[in-house]
């Protein structure tokens, strides 16, 4: 699965003021709302799945990156975007670091297969030190979304 | 004495597949041994330390992993980690809360 098939272009944020986690996750949502992808009597009970996963564990994978996402029966495709903050989220990450990317996802609760192949998307890109830089840079979303294209087009891996 | 390699293979039993919340409790288990630890599949090696790397195998329910430890305590990160993926990551609870009612 590619980036394209599932990040929201208009819903990419990177000027994220927040310095904690409930705010990033609160403000990639709202992102989403205004892109028209998801609903305004669905997101804040989006956002509260979101939270409520991140109890069970962070999502913060590793190397400043973060996948915040729940299923939720109100999408009926996977639905993602994705945000840049300069100054970095704590996230609780296993490896301690804060956050600069992050990912969020929301999946129809009938496709498990496109929320994995989503996240194995998302890992194998950013494994690469190139690429997970660049991005880490971007200051305009259109920077972003060149990036993802360009990681697409296998300019990276 | 030389540090041992064991190596054992296990299938994904969860209908979700190895997402995010089991390549966690992976990842956090393998860390608390000191031997270096692959998981591999179809000849592609990733660290089993790091939730990243284990998401990067996008493992579905089926799809058998080997599992490769080398160092001293080798042969108790293998057990430990084989039980952990035959227990359906016993304390994954994230699809029950992950769908709202």
């Amino acid at each position: 699965m590619k980036f394209v098939d599932f990040v929201s272009r208009e819903a990419i944020r990177t000027t994220i003021d927040v310095d904690d986690k409930e705010q990033v996750i609160r403000a990639m949502a709202s992102a989403l709302l205004e892109a028209g992808r998801i609903s305004e009597e669905q997101h804040e009970g989006i956002v509260e799945a979101i939270l409520k996963r991140e109890e069970l564990g962070s999502t913060g994978i590793g190397r400043g990156v973060a996948v915040p996402h729940t299923k939720h029966p109100s999408v009926d495709e996977l639905v993602g975007t994705v945000a840049v903050s300069e100054n970095g989220v704590d996230f609780d990450s296993l490896d301690g670091e804060k956050v600069h990317l992050l990912f969020l996802l929301i999946s129809p609760p009938d496709r498990p297969g496109d929320h994995l192949r989503a996240l194995e998307n998302i890992s194998r890109q950013l494994r690469d030190d190139t690429f997970c830089k660049f991005l880490k840079q971007s200051r305009t979303p259109e920077d972003v979304w060149q990036l993802l294209e360009e990681a697409d087009n296998n300019q990276f891996v | 004495m030389q540090s041992p390699i064991v190596k054992k293979t296990v299938a994904i039993s969860n209908p979700q597949g190895l997402h995010a919340r089991p390549a966690e409790l992976f990842a956090r288990l393998a860390l608390q041994f000191e031997s270096d630890v692959e998981v591999i599949r179809e000849g592609n090696r990733v660290d089993a330390k790091s939730i990243l790397h284990v998401l990067t195998l996008g493992a579905s329910q089926g799809t058998e992993l080997t599992l490769q430890a080398h160092g001293v305590d080798a042969e108790d990160a293998i057990e430990a980690l084989v039980r952990l993926v035959e227990s359906d990551f016993a304390t994954d609870e994230t699809m029950s809360q992950e769908s709202p009612s």
